[in-house]
This record gives structure tokens, sequence and C-alpha cells, in this order.
């Protein structure tokens, strides 16, 4: 692990003459105040974009962001200031201004230290933009221009694009503790226009994860990517107006966990619940959803978009039990929230940036596997959904309502799989629609590598997962009554 | 002090020349070049206490430039000389793998803006509020909500924010042009509850002045009215009904007609308003008007994102398309007239026949019997084909008054025959954005519940 110290000290220190008794000194600029807790993050990014559309790739970009986040608390109020100029002066003014939340009152010196590393790490530290050559990045997206060109000729738009980011990140918290990671996301996606008889319909198709651009080579992704999206978009040509109304429906497995990050995740995550302001407050112990549901939320899994080997309060990730067979077991946990509640960090406390705060976030989201086949799901319902796509959702968490939208999805009929239908809301309450879940699938799987969630302004990369399962009653947002 | 920009503007013109020579050096055909500065101020207050005091301050630059006619991008917050010249270096090495494009390039050099004699759109208004009276403010604004009722039990707070910004845009035509704005936000979410649970709304204002807010008490009882007006809401039956949008949502749907008639939705084909140029769109009684040059509005410009000088104009007149929304790019590429809308649509004002426009109450009466929407949830619509389904909660009505409140239900319609199907507008403008709407009546559309 010291690895990631000395390429983080190199990339955020060096330039800036700064060490980490630099950080000590600016973290003693904080704890002149009396405050609770609090920290510097430093943090750097690289992000580059390629976009392909009318056959070729007109589009490149790159960014780079760079700064330091600083934060003081004290009880339950934050002061918080950022600089994109990691100079000690410049961050030392920004301790002074964080730490204004505070009172005035000396807490002493702490010497500084760095936590253990006991965990694993989870993805390879390695910059992913110099994963491929420029050369090599241009024939991946030309490929799958060619591949969903190739796979039918109602294909009218191809639109590909492919991005990266390079992230290093080094917190200190005012006990001097100090941890650092090394973050590489990549995402490939490809978006189809079909026309057919004057109906056009799209589709995109996309995955990534932690690792560099060559992942897209090993599963084939152009290809892969291209003929799924294709797909998609064929079946939408012949889709028919969805239903309007309460029925049955089953989930398809995978992304269409969706389901879970809104329903019951962000109702779960411990600001929410310490304020009292979600519909699942005070009910840890209770039965909130069927008993065939077990849910978890896990930063640990290697590679996957939503994991962290620490997150950004310099917590490593972890592996929370959330619902266990429909029993609320515990909500997801950042470190301020956690001491206001007297329980411990769940791993869970993320930022989009060094210019935003810290709050609990999910990571990897999703439910166990239960016994039935998903053929035996299907042939269960006599009317009713059967949606294996969507794109987003949304969730009021005080509510609870929620929805998620499909974007693939069939009729069931007498237990078969009949005529697709247009995209449709499913509208459902978190706390109610988890009892309703009748039938869980033995084919559990995570998605793709493509879901980000937003909370307060905030974007964070997010996973979800879900075998087939089927919901016995929720609302159907179609046009045909 | 007021919150204001630290920085000069001779500093980052400074930094834009800076790039622009370097560009040029480097061998760039054509380059653009925008900075910018952002100071600001955000207090959260909860429960009668400060809870979050954020201090913001944001700089970043971003270069686009064209090898002959193949086209890169970068963009850093350092602004350092070293830095800048990587950034150039980073955008020339992409632009030497990216395509050529017969239509890249900058706007015709004839378009640009007098940087001498840009108008002055009184945008700039620093507030002189400190970190206290800030936190005093949003205290008083959350107080108001929290004392208006019993039923408002907890709440997540109020804040209090206020942003300068000074930005600069110069490209190698030789414009160089900036300006400042202001904004300040004032917001509050409170929750209610009962038996059946519990219910959260908010209410905002937003101002390029401070004095133009609304007073902290009035947002604070606003938000406690929409909050306490949504408990003991009910589901409906699934069906057909008239649907009343409130300004917000209205909003949210002319959002989506925006983007349909952008330039790029037009030559990618992702629009459900292909080809509509010249077309009737909306109700021959319908109008849609753009003016970017209005003192001291949210959207006010006095140049567009590629240094062209800004006008207003008509965008639907007599419910027909005049233009789409094009930037240089498009309109090469559509071969259409530029239309000097990089960065978007800048005040645009939907506009009708009087007889068209009523009063809510009025509206409520003529609908009689059917669904106010006043938040949805959930995707937009399928920019392809238009065709929307979103989670709802509102206000059910009968014999033209508000009866009870409506949650976890959804409307679904497409949006190009949902423009159609405007039978009136409310003379209830909703201020607080660059697009300003009253309620929106639509004769019928799905709506599924139990």
């Amino acid at each position: 692990m010291q690895n990631t110290i000395e390429i983080a000290q190199q990339q955020l220190l060096t330039p800036y003459d700064l060490s980490l008794n630099h950080l000590e000194s600016v973290v003693d600029e904080l704890r002149q105040h009396q405050i609770d807790d609090g920290d510097v993050f430093l943090q750097f990014s690289r992000h580059e974009s390629w976009v392909l559309e009318d056959g070729k790739v007109k589009e490149g970009s790159q960014s780079i962001e760079q700064g330091a986040g600083l934060r003081a608390i004290a009880g339950e109020k934050t002061g918080f200031a950022y600089s994109e100029n990691l100079a000690l002066p410049a961050l030392l003014t920004a301790a002074r201004s964080a730490r204004n939340i505070a009172r005035q009152g000396q807490q002493g010196t702490q010497a500084m230290s760095a936590m253990s590393a006991d965990y694993p790490q989870l993805y390879v530290p390695d910059d992913p933009l110099s994963s491929f050559s420029d050369e090599q990045k241009l024939a991946l997206l030309e490929a799958a221009d060619r591949a969903a060109r190739k796979a039918d000729s109602r294909v009218k738009e191809v639109t590909a694009s492919l991005s990266g980011v390079y992230e290093i990140v080094l917190v200190m918290d005012i006990q001097g503790q100090y941890r650092s990671d090394i973050r590489p996301l990549v995402r490939f996606n490809v978006s189809v226009i079909v026309e057919h008889d004057g109906r056009r319909e799209q589709a995109s198709f996309g995955g990534g994860g932690r690792f560099g651009y060559d992942y897209f080579n090993e599963i084939k992704a152009a290809e892969t990517y291209a003929q799924e999206a294709v797909r998609q978009a064929l079946v939408s040509l012949d889709a028919i107006d969805a239903p309007a109304g309460v029925m049955s429906v089953v989930l398809g497995a995978g992304w269409p966990g969706i389901l879970l990050h809104e329903a019951v995740g962000h109702g779960l995550e411990g600001d929410f619940n310490r304020k009292g302001v979600s519909a699942f407050a005070g009910r840890i112990g209770e039965q909130v959803a069927s008993k065939h549901c077990t849910i978890v939320d896990d930063g640990t899994l290697p590679d996957r978009r939503g994991s962290v080997t620490v997150d950004d309060e310099g917590v490593a990730g972890q592996h929370t039990v959330l619902i266990e067979n429909g029993v609320l077991k515990q909500y997801m946990q950042d470190k301020t929230n956690a001491r206001l509640m007297g329980t411990a960090s769940t791993g869970n406390g993320r930022r989009e940036s060094y210019a935003h705060l810290p709050m609990p976030r999910m990571t990897n989201t999703y439910m166990l596997a239960g016994q039935h086949t998903p053929e035996e799901i299907i042939k269960s319902v006599d009317r009713g959904l059967y949606a294996v796509s969507f794109g987003g959702g949304q969730v009021d968490i005080t509510s609870g309502k929620f929805v998620f939208s499909a974007s693939e999805a069939y009729l069931i009929e007498k237990g078969k799989i009949t005529r697709p239908v247009k995209g449709a809301a499913l509208i459902g309450n978190g706390p109610d629609v988890m009892t309703r879940v009748s039938m869980v699938g033995n084919d559990m799987q995570l998605d793709s590598g493509i879901g980000t969630c937003g909370k307060e302004g905030q974007s964070v990369p997010v996973g979800v997962g879900q075998p087939t399962l089927k919901v016995d009653e929720i609302t159907v947002g179609g046009t045909a009554t | 002090m007021p919150i204001e920009n630290q920085v000069s503007k001779d500093y980052l013109q400074e930094r834009v020349s800076f790039v622009l020579d370097h560009a040029k050096q480097s061998g760039a055909s054509q380059t653009e070049v925008s900075i910018s500065n952002v100071i600001g101020l955000s207090v959260n207050a909860r429960l009668g206490e400060v809870e979050t005091l954020e201090h913001q301050t944001d700089q970043g630059m971003s270069i686009t430039l064209y090898d002959q006619q193949s086209k890169g991008s970068a963009s850093t917050t350092d602004l350092t000389d070293a830095s800048l010249q990587q950034m150039v270096q980073s955008a020339l090495s992409l632009a030497r793998h990216t395509a050529s494009d017969d239509y890249a390039g900058l706007a015709d050099a004839s378009l640009m803006a007098d940087p001498d004699q840009l108008p002055d759109l009184d945008l700039y208004h620093p507030w002189s509020i400190n970190t206290e009276q800030a936190i005093e403010l949003a205290i008083e604004c959350e107080a108001a909500a929290l004392q208006a009722d019993a039923r408002i039990t907890n709440s997540e707070g109020a804040s209090v924010s206020s942003y300068a910004s000074m930005s600069v845009y110069g490209n190698s035509h030789g414009f160089i042009g900036g300006y400042q704005t202001t904004r300040h936000n004032m917001s509050c979410v409170c929750i209610a509850s009962d038996q059946k649970g519990m219910q959260r709304d908010y209410y905002y204002d937003v101002a390029r002045h401070a004095e133009a807010l609304l007073p902290a008490v009035d947002i604070g009882q606003q938000a406690a009215d929409r909050t306490l007006k949504r408990l003991d809401a009910r589901k409906l039956k699934t069906q057909q009904a008239p649907v009343l949008f409130v300004p917000e949502m209205a909003r949210s749907l002319f959002g989506s007609f925006m983007g349909a008639i952008r330039g790029s939705s037009q030559y990618r084909r992702s629009s459900y308003l292909l080809g509509s140029l010249e077309t009737p769109v909306f109700p021959a009684w319908f109008n849609l008007h753009e003016n970017p040059l209005i003192p001291r509005a949210l959207a006010s410009a006095p140049f567009d994102g590629e240094g062209t000088a800004t006008f207003a104009r008509d965008i639907i007149k007599d419910g027909v398309l005049q233009h789409y929304l094009l930037t240089s790019y498009s309109a090469r590429r559509l071969g259409l007239p530029f239309t000097g809308n990089a960065g978007g649509i800048r005040n645009g004002f939907i506009e009708a026949d009087a007889q068209r426009i009523k009063p809510f109450a009025e509206l409520l009466k003529q609908m009689q019997t059917g669904l106010v929407v006043t938040e949805m949830m959930g995707q937009a619509a399928n920019p392809v084909t238009g065709d929307f389904s979103r989670g709802a909660a509102g206000f059910w009505v009968e014999q033209g008054q508000i009866q009870y409140p409506v949650e976890e239900i959804t409307v679904a319609g497409n949006l190009r025959d949902l423009f159609q199907r405007i039978q009136y507008l409310g003379s209830d403008i909703d201020h607080r954005s660059g697009l300003k709407t009253g309620s929106v009546l639509v004769d019928q559309l799905t709506i599924a519940g139990e």
C-alpha cells in the first residue's frame, strides 16, 4: 500500500514543495478551534473522452482537476472551504475559513501516522488513460460503429463514446492519520438510432469499471455492446403502448437492481436517518421487505465501478448487510453521521470531488440470489410486465415514493412473454414495495458498470445488481388503459 | 464584506491572451478559450442552528482548438503558465487524432460582438452579507416554516447562498470579452407529518441582486404551505383526464422542447421534432420569444458561447417553429443561418393571445375535473419519439376546485402530441428561471394509478 501513498505524494505534494509534515500543520490549523473531526482531502484527476458520431471520431477532450477540501466538524456543524491551489498558504487560508464553524480553543498537536493498510487493494492503481494508445482508442470506437451498422440495415445513426478517469486522493484527518487511494475508472458506450417504415427508436448499451481500456478488447465490447444496443432498438420498433395500472412486474437480473437503489438504498443512507427525514428512520429490526429479500451494499467487489479500496474519508470499503431476510439491519454511514448516531462508519463516506462535502453514499447495492429459475417466475404471472432494461430512477426518501423507468419491457400473458411494450415509469412506495417481492431468482447478476448516482447535486459512480424477481403489485405508467 | 470576485478581469484576459498566443505559436489554425472565476458562500441552517458553512472558490480554463479541420478540447483548474501550456499541447495532440470535419471551426469573424461596446446588462450585484448575517437569515427562513403549523415536524433546513462569477471568452479572431454576474439564492425544505406518514416539499427564490429575493419569512412559509398541502395524499384510479401543469412542471416540458430543436438533435436525428422548421408545432395562438438582453435577468448575456452578439428573436410565432437553436457548427452542418444559440436559449418567454391566458383559479374552472401536476419524477421524454411516462404528485380537481392531494401516480403521453393539445396558459408566471412560463392546461393525458 505504500505504493499508493508514494504516488499520491509525488502528484499532490512534491510539485508544491509540500510534505506530509506540512499537511499535519494544516490539520493543526483546523485544530486551533474546538472541533470533533475534520480533514484535509487532496485530489488530482485527469479525465478524457472521445466521441464518435457520423462514422468518425470528431471530438476528443481532456481535463485536469486538482485541489484540496478542508473540513471542520463540531457536533452537527460542518465548516468547509476548498482551493484549487495546493500551495501551503492557500491550504492554511482554507483551513482558517473552515474552522470558523467552531469556537476557538487549542486542542494540542497530534503526531501523524499512516493508518494500517489491512485491507485489500480492489483495483490496479494504474492510469487507465495510458492503457491504450490514442490509435487504439479510436480503433475501438470505429469497430463499434462498424459492428452496429453491420448488425442491421435499419441502423441509421451510431454514436460511441469512450471515457477514462485517473484519480488520486490523499486524506488526512485531525488525528493526523492519513490514507490514499488511486482509482481508475473507464466507460464505453454505444448508442444507435434505427428507422423503419417512418418509425425511429433509439437504444444504448455500455459498460466499464475500475481497470484499463484493455478490458473492452478482452470482452469484445465493440461488437457485444453495439449488437446489444441494436437489439434493444429493434425491439422498440415493434413495441406497442405499455399498459397503465397496477399489475405484477417481473424485473430481469442485473441493471434492474436500480429498484433497490431507489426503493430502499437512498432511504437507508445515514444522514437521512439521523435527521429522521427518511421513511425508514427508526425502523432497524423491523420487517421492511419480504423474507425473500437480503440486500447488501458492497464496496469491496474487485474492479467494480462502485467499489472503493478506501472511501473519501480514508475508511476501507465494506460489505454491509442492509436488509436480511426482509429485516432492516443497518444504515450506510460516513464518519460524521456514524459519530452522531453512536456507531461506526461503514465505508460509505463519498464525495464528488475536493470541492464537495462527503456524505453517506451507496457503493454497489444488490440483492442476493433466491431459489427460483427465471422461467418459473415468469410462468407464475397471469398478466403482467417483464422489464429487463431501465433508464434512470428517482426517489423522495421522505414519502418513500420512487420511480424507475423501463426502456425494454414485454407483456406477460398467461405465463408467457408476448409483445414488447414502450418505455414506462414504474412507481411505488419504498418501504411497501419490497414487502411485495414474492419470488426471487437464482440468477443474481451485477450491472455492466454504468451507474451514476446523484444526491444533493453530487454525482458518484455506483453499481447495482439483483436476480430476476417478481413484485406482486406495482403501478405501471403506460398509456394503454 | 461583499461576496465578490477576488481576481481582476485584466488578469483573466491576460491568461486568455497567453493561451491564444501559445496555441497560435504551437500551430493551431483556430482557437477559442474561456476562463472563469467563481466565489461563493453557502450556509444551511437546520432546526435553528447552522449545519454547514461552505466557502467556495472555483476557477477553470477550457480550450477548443483546430488543427485545420480537426478539433481537440482540454481544460484545467491550474492557471499557471506551465499548466496552461500543457493544456494547449493536450488539445493539439487530441486534434491530431480526431477526424477532419468540413463543418468544424469558430463562428464567422463578422458575427463577433464588439468587445468594446458590449451592452451593460446590469448582472453584477455582489451581496454585502457576512457569514453571521447569512446564518441568521437562513435560521429566520427555517423558523417561519417550523412555526407555520404544528404538523411541520422536521426540516432539512434553509439555505442562503451567494455567488459572484467573472468569465472571459476569447478566440483567434481577436475577440476577447468578459462580464461579471452574481446569483443569490434562498431556499427552505421542510417536513410535515400526520398519522399516514411524512411529506416533504420546498420553496426557493433566486435573483441577480439580493434585494429582489423574497423575504426569508415568505420563503419559509411558502415551503411549509406547500408541504402541508401534500399531507394525506391519495392515489387515483387509472384513467384519462385533463392535466394542468404548474409553471415549474411546464418549464420541464418546454425544456424538453428546447432539447428537441437543438441543432445537434437535428443533425443526429435524435429528435421527435425532426425537420419541424417552419411547421406548426404548437397551437396557432402560442408564441415563444427569446431576449438575451434584458437587464438583471437570470439568463441574460452580452454575447453567446462563441463570442457572437446576442439579440432578441421569435422562436415560435403563431405556433410555427421559426428556427432551431444553432451553434455555428450545427448551422453549417444543417446548411441553415446561424442563430447565436451556443449555450442554449437565453430568457425564453412563453406568450399567447390574451384570451388564452387565465389566472390559475380560472384554469381550474376551465378544467372542471382533472389533475394538477406539481411534481414529476424520473426520466424525461424519450428524445427520439417524444414518448414520456413520469411519476407524478399533485392535486385532484372536481367542479373546478382542488379536492385533495394525490401521489404515487404516473402521467404518460407523447410530447409532440401534448404541445398541440395545450388549451390555455396561466398568468401565474414563475420568474425564477431563464424560461418564463405560467401553468399549462392540456386536454387529456393517461394517468396510471390504482
